[in-house]
């Protein structure tokens, strides 16, 4: 089967679609199934979220809701300043993470509308704040301003 | 004044660089040979230049001077030495000005190695580093420079994050910007030879060792960055699928895939226009790397603080150089004259599968990765894209590549007896398998798909050893035979194996410990233990220390097994000066049979403190495989055949069509 340069390069280029369209299809399906949404106490307020999804929440961690139960679980209080959802952990906390500070947690609610989460997402710099995060508490304080009406928002 | 000195330096850096961009290009157009020899004179001074400037600011770490706002918000005076160094580029503006020195040092080293060049083609690689350094010296200059004064000036600065006070990690960023930035050169050469109009050979083997350095820079700075997130984040991971990990990762893979492909093009003087496609995407990754770690558009753990107005300034350059080289790419490519035949079973048609896969790869790879942008920019809605879809994903479109890659070397080219080269592996699969059962029979748990990527590694390690087993005569032939043929295999072949007999560690490193790993986590007492995977972890004691920087609570864990005593592992919380920000230290004993792990976790109201303590079975197999690989590069490099300034095999290469 003498090969023409025509026909190779069909071959190479046929080939090529077929590996790279059954990719597109693992990518789409996979896409489906495990994106994770990020939501602040508020949106998950809002919203009613099954016990059965898993999604990210973030916000800030309440000053003095950190509490210590039996053995190695945590719980605290993650608030946007306008509502606040209680979560619990078990596992070793990372190092950045403090009351007063931004966090994000990825788990499910449970049947009482506590956060388990089974991951605090760690980060390596204390100025760092989650994008998340900071955009969802800027919004919040520019819906401050505005209702206060006293300030323009900074530009 | 240094520093004044050091900021006049980049600015006279960035001129230099404007007239290596133009005059070279423009001589080069007109067959000018006064025009194009400035061309090297003015790399290598446009490297003195941003030498000097990162001498100068090297200088003023090391110095603690203060009055320099990048000095005062990145460095502290009790810091030890060696992070005062480091300092300088853990940080947005020094770690660009490393990029920039590292750029022009490649680009010095092209205007020192390449003297067998044709003068219009060395103009224009380094027109076009000149272009990229443009660029980059300017984005520098107007709006990240480290040159910045404070007035007045502070007594003290505010310190350096302390979980970049660290070894490894004071070298992980120079290695992997050689890695990024050496792709730039492979890049260079690929638009030189789209102006040029021509593609051959002698081409492809000039390219071969700037991607080949590139490439071992990155899978060594990549390796050291993971090595370093398992012993420094605490909790034994090594690969998290984050946007900065897959900054890096992405490059890598096209790299890969490009120096495959250019042996195609060197050998059979085929796949040309994929090959220049290949080195355009390899360095536009690299700048999307580059966007993604220092514009802050996408979260991640391994995020520091950034600032989105550079980001849009990076996404100019991004834009320009990517949509400038594709654009050129588009008008150029078809002028490249087709090359060999060959017959879709053939060492080059493997080379297409593994293009193939490792292209579709990276794609997935860049799709999740830019997958929450999108989704937001179009909906409002914030996802999170994690490993449950980079895991699946990335295995289905790896491992049939990775089942494939003991074959690819012992099929001929252009047309391959597929069959004939199966039967030479026969002995590879029958270890597999043997290996496949033996892994089933003796384990105790762990999902049944263990076994089988066990085998998958040592398919790879013992069917890359074959390729060599087979040109040596291996117990084929008398021992001295065999000696004699080893002593004469050339570098490349070796290089090779190697490579991808690393790549079947790294396997077998991966499957392990995603496959056995034990993870116990519990609040000790001093005096109580635990035990995992054998190992008795006994809490002794917790003192209180000083470091150089930094305050620790240390806690001392004796191991033993079976009542013998094996060693002492300390783990430490730290309280760094003068932030106060905590790290913590882990315990790590390395068995032979994996990494025992212990981490002291926070204290308990009631007493005792918590502990985790992991068992990673092979673990250090993970690094280990791509530092096999890098050593597979570094005999590929220096094979004698390559050799820079080697006498040339033009007339053995494919004949060129006449210009």
């Amino acid at each position: 089967m003498a090969m023409t340069r025509k026909k190779q390069r069909t071959t190479m280029i046929v080939g090529g679609l077929v590996v790279l369209g059954i990719a597109v299809a693992i990518i789409a399906t996979a896409l489906k199934d495990t994106i994770v949404f990020f939501y602040t106490p508020t949106e998950v307020a809002e919203k009613s979220i099954s016990p059965t999804t898993r999604f990210r929440l973030g916000g800030l961690v309440e000053k003095g809701s950190v509490k210590r139960g039996e053995g190695t679980t945590v719980s605290f209080t993650v608030t946007d300043n306008a509502q606040t959802i209680n979560v619990q952990y078990t596992g070793t906390l990372p190092d950045l993470f403090r009351e007063g500070q931004g966090v994000v947690t990825e788990g499910k609610l449970d049947r009482a509308g506590t956060f388990i989460a089974d991951s605090v997402l760690a980060k390596h710099d204390e100025n760092y704040m989650p994008k998340e995060v900071a955009d969802s508490l800027k919004k919040q304080g520019y819906w401050k301003h505005t209702e206060d009406e006293k300030k323009q928002p900074e530009s | 004044m240094i520093t004044e000195t050091g900021h006049f330096a980049l600015v006279l850096a960035f001129a230099l660089a404007l007239f290596q961009t133009i005059v070279p290009m423009y001589g080069a157009a007109k067959n000018d040979r006064s025009f194009m020899a400035t061309a090297s004179p003015a790399a290598l001074a446009q490297f003195a230049l941003v030498s000097l400037s990162f001498a100068s600011l090297t200088y003023a770490y090391l110095s603690s001077d203060f009055s320099i706002k990048n000095v005062y918000a990145n460095s502290h005076s009790a810091k030890p030495l060696i992070y005062k160094i480091s300092g300088v580029w853990a940080n947005h503006e020094g770690s660009l000005l490393l990029w920039v020195l590292i750029l022009t040092l490649f680009g010095a080293a092209v205007a020192v190695f390449s003297n067998n060049l044709p003068q219009s083609l060395k103009a224009r690689v380094l027109a076009v580093q000149g272009s990229i350094s443009t660029a980059f010296l300017g984005f520098i200059l107007l709006t990240s420079n480290p040159f910045e004064r404070l007035s007045p000036s502070p007594i003290e600065g505010t310190g350096m994050n302390p979980m970049l006070q660290d070894p490894a990690l004071a070298i992980h960023p120079p290695l992997l910007y050689a890695g990024y930035v050496g792709l730039s050169v492979s890049f260079s050469f690929a638009i030189a030879a789209l102006l040029e109009g021509k593609v051959d050979a002698a081409w492809a083997r000039w390219v071969r060792p700037w991607t080949l350095a590139a490439w071992m820079f990155l899978t060594i700075g990549i390796a050291l960055g993971s090595w370093w997130a398992y012993y420094e984040l605490g909790w034994g991971g090594w690969w998290f699928w984050d946007p900065v990990e897959n900054a890096s990762f992405m490059p890598w893979l096209v790299a890969t895939a490009l120096l495959h492909s250019a042996v195609v093009v060197e050998k059979r003087n085929a796949l040309k226009v994929w090959t220049i496609l290949l080195a355009i995407l390899a360095f536009s990754l690299s700048l999307v790397g580059t966007f993604i770690v220092r514009s802050g558009v996408l979260t991640s753990v391994h995020a520091f603080a950034s600032d989105p107005e550079r980001g849009v300034f990076i996404l100019a350059i991004l834009c320009f150089f990517v949509g400038g080289s594709l654009a050129l790419y588009a008008w150029r490519a078809p002028i490249l004259k087709a090359g060999g035949i060959f017959a879709p079973l053939s060492r080059e048609g493997s080379l297409v599968i593994n293009n193939l896969f490792l292209a579709v790869a990276a794609f997935a790879v860049l799709t999740g990765t830019l997958f929450p942008l999108v989704y937001e920019a179009l909906t409002g809605g914030k996802i999170s894209v994690g490993p449950p879809f980079f895991n699946p994903v990335f295995g289905m479109l790896i491992i049939p590549l990775l089942l494939l890659v003991p074959l690819g070397p012992l099929l001929s080219w252009k047309r391959a007896d597929v069959l004939g080269a199966m039967q030479r592996l026969w002995a590879a699969a029958a270890i597999s398998v043997l290996v496949a059962l033996l892994v089933m029979i003796f384990k105790e748990r762990g999902p049944w798909a263990a076994p089988l990527g066990i085998a998958l590694g040592i398919w790879l390690i013992v069917g890359s050893l074959t390729e060599l087993a087979v040109r040596t005569k291996f117990l084929r032939a008398p021992f001295g035979t065999f000696l004699s043929r080893l002593k004469g295999l050339p570098g490349a072949a070796i290089g090779m194996a190697l490579a991808h007999a690393g790549v079947g560690v790294m396997v077998i490193g991966i499957v392990a410990i995603t496959a056995w790993k034990v993870e116990k986590i519990v609040v000790l007492k001093e005096g109580a233990s635990i035990t995992v995977a054998g190992s008795k972890v006994t809490f002794v004691s917790e003192t209180k220390g000083e470091g150089p920087n930094y305050s620790a609570e240390t806690g001392r864990f004796d191991i033993t097994v079976d009542g013998k005593f094996i060693t002492t592992l300390y783990s430490e919380k730290r309280a760094f000066r003068p932030s106060g920000q905590p790290t913590t230290e882990v315990g790590i004993h390395p068995y032979w049979s994996g990494d025992l792990y212990v981490v002291m976790g926070d204290a308990i109201k009631t007493g005792g403190r918590t502990v985790r303590v992991y068992f990673n079975p092979l673990a250090p197999l993970i690094w280990f495989g791509p530092l096999i690989m890098f050593i597979g590069g570094m005999f590929s490099l220096f094979d004698r055949r390559y050799r820079v300034g080697a006498p040339k095999r033009a007339k053995q290469a494919v004949m060129q069509p006449a210009e």
